[in-house]
């Protein structure tokens, strides 16, 4: 047998008892004192009230004669997030998300969109359908096509230049294209998407993927492992951190693509890019800002999203300021 | 597996390694390994000292299979061998209970064993109460055990180790090989132990094997007396000195 259970309890136990307290707590900063939590709302919220006090201060100095240009924060609130609001719009906006998550339920939700809240909402929810929609193709294909790519250099060196040149042609050229192949519907809007945010997911992947060190394969190969044993235990929880890197990145890209894609498209449902379009037309400054608002809550949420998610899933083992 | 009790060493046991007339030239030409022969039986622990660069890790790695010989014979049952690399080679994702796991996760022992086996062999390697913590959070001493106890729990009959503790600090080390000596007392493998440190190649080893720097060759073949266990004062002994001093006129000699 492996231990005597006679000689197990001697020498060996002693001396960790030294080593094991220092070990232990490896995280002085997350207990850091009162004062650094103070510190880290105190700024960002100095910053915030300089800011609105700009916006408000802005008009005066820059546009005078022209102050309609950038109304003041409050009017933009008040149309862009207040009137015409109800709670039966709000229950209608829920209903609204409700019906399109749940599948084979639809109900016509009784949206009231001559309510520039709801206006706003109902757009910023297609544009996140789009974008989530297009990100999770993305990841699926992307990850998909790094797995590939990392099983033989050949593979690899096969694809890459494509890759390249995807991500060197600007997304608009291909819009057009697109639309004229496709429609102007949520696939070709999607479609976007997808080729927006597939470079980083690849590229972000196959690094993480071919992260893993030799003597981690060796290890492997030692104990006889197949190649998908080692790609399933190795060579992917290996590439998770920069994994989630590259959907940070494709996260936000994908949020870019669906609002320009929308801008482009025009025809269809109205998402963020046809609406901030349309409120441009027309010199509906409030309405606007609201709408702009609007879409960086959106980008904000996303990014917010892929954060908590990466900390969920690698949080517990991976620092980003990288102690091992 | 031979415990303490049965008397370690018993030389008309077959050997569990055996390099015959190995040599090893790699395909850029670099010769690294000439003629070199030895054997291993259980309850032996070798220890092989030479100049950095001189192809002792090559030895390991022909050993352990990694790499295959380019003449002679290499005979060793390499359906479970225990290699403890120089770095700990933990896997970051995973708590100290699942790195030990690893290797009886790779040959199916079923969960159960595999879970019960692994905390015995943590709590042998002194890291009992920290199954659940991950890689990131010990230090470079504890990471070392982890990974001894990860080859300890398959209970291989061969022991390779690659300068396991080449990039510890003194104090770590000196704890280290006395816990080292204790496991192989109480288990008895046939260990092979790569160093570039004499002191740690003369206090570990049943015998030293000195080799010349490349092509490596082996140079000297020397039989270390002391009687097991031995204490941390061993190495202020005048005897250890004389044998550290006798392994390292070889090595000059060698170089």
């Amino acid at each position: 047998m492996l231990i005597d259970p006679d000689t197990r309890s001697d020498a060996m136990t002693e001396p960790t008892a030294s080593t094991a307290p220092a070990a232990a707590t490896p995280s002085p900063t997350r207990t850091a004192p009162s004062d650094r939590t103070t510190a880290s709302w105190a700024g960002p919220l100095a910053v915030f009230v300089a800011f609105i006090a700009f916006w408000y201060a802005a008009p005066y100095l820059f546009f005078s004669g022209r102050e309609w240009l950038l109304p003041p924060p409050h009017d933009v609130i008040n149309v862009g997030f207040i009137e015409g609001m109800s709670f039966g719009q709000l229950w209608a906006l829920v209903k609204m998300v409700v019906s399109d998550v749940v599948p084979f339920w639809s109900i016509d939700p009784g949206l009231d969109t001559s309510v520039v809240f709801v206006a706003n909402a109902e757009a910023t929810w297609l544009s996140a359908k789009v974008a989530l929609t297009g990100l999770g193709a993305a990841i699926v294909l992307g990850s998909g096509l790094a797995m590939a790519m990392s099983q033989a250099k050949w593979i690899e060196k096969a694809f890459y230049p494509y890759l390249i040149a995807l991500q060197a042609v600007p997304i608009l050229a291909l819009v057009p294209l697109i639309g004229s192949i496709w429609g102007f519907g949520f696939f070709s809007r999607m479609l976007v998407c997808v080729i927006i945010a597939f470079f980083p997911i690849v590229a972000n992947t196959l690094f993480g993927l071919l992260s893993a060190k030799k003597s981690h394969h060796e290890l492997f190969a030692l104990h006889g492992a197949s190649r998908g044993t080692r790609l399933r235990k190795l060579m992917v929880p290996a590439a998770l951190p920069a994994m989630f890197t590259g959907l940070r990145i494709a996260a936000g890209l994908s949020v870019v693509g669906a609002i320009v894609g929308d801008f482009f498209f025009r025809r269809g449902d109205p998402g963020l890019g046809s609406l901030l379009d349309k409120y441009f037309a027309r010199i509906a400054q409030e309405e606007l800002f609201a709408a702009i608002i609007m879409s960086a809550a959106l980008g904000i949420g996303v990014f917010a999203f892929f954060g908590w998610l990466r900390s969920r899933v690698i949080g517990k083992w991976h620092s980003e300021t990288g102690v091992g | 597996m031979a415990d303490s009790s049965q008397g370690r060493i018993d030389l008309t046991d077959k050997p569990a390694l055996t390099f015959d007339g190995v040599d090893m030239v790699f395909p850029d030409g670099t010769h690294a390994l000439a003629e070199v022969s030895f054997d291993i039986r259980p309850g032996e622990f070798v220890t092989v000292v030479g100049p950095s660069g001189c192809g002792k890790s090559t030895l390991l790695r022909i050993a352990s299979g990694l790499e295959t010989e380019s003449g002679g014979a290499v005979q060793v049952d390499r359906s479970n061998i225990g290699f403890v690399f120089q770095d700990a080679t933990l896997l970051d994702w995973r708590t100290v209970q699942d790195n030990v796991e690893l290797f009886a996760e790779l040959h199916d022992v079923p969960k159960d064993e595999r879970a019960d086996r692994a905390l015995r062999a943590i709590e042998t390697v002194g890291l009992a109460g920290f199954e659940g913590h991950y890689p990131q959070a010990l230090s470079g001493g504890m990471r070392m055990r982890a990974s001894i106890a990860r080859s300890l729990m398959m209970e291989p009959p061969v022991f390779l180790f690659d300068e396991p503790f080449g990039a510890l600090d003194e104090i770590t080390r000196e704890k280290l090989q006395t816990e080292l000596i204790r496991l192989f007392m109480d288990n008895g493998f046939a260990g092979l132990f790569i160093t570039h440190s004499i002191t740690e190649a003369v206090y570990l080893s049943t015998r030293v094997l000195v080799m010349s720097s490349r092509p490596g060759r082996i140079t000297a073949d020397i039989e270390v007396p002391f009687d097991y266990p031995r204490s941390p004062e061993l190495r202020f002994d005048p005897a250890f000195a004389e044998l550290s001093g006798r392994v390292s006129r070889e090595l000059r000699d060698a170089h």
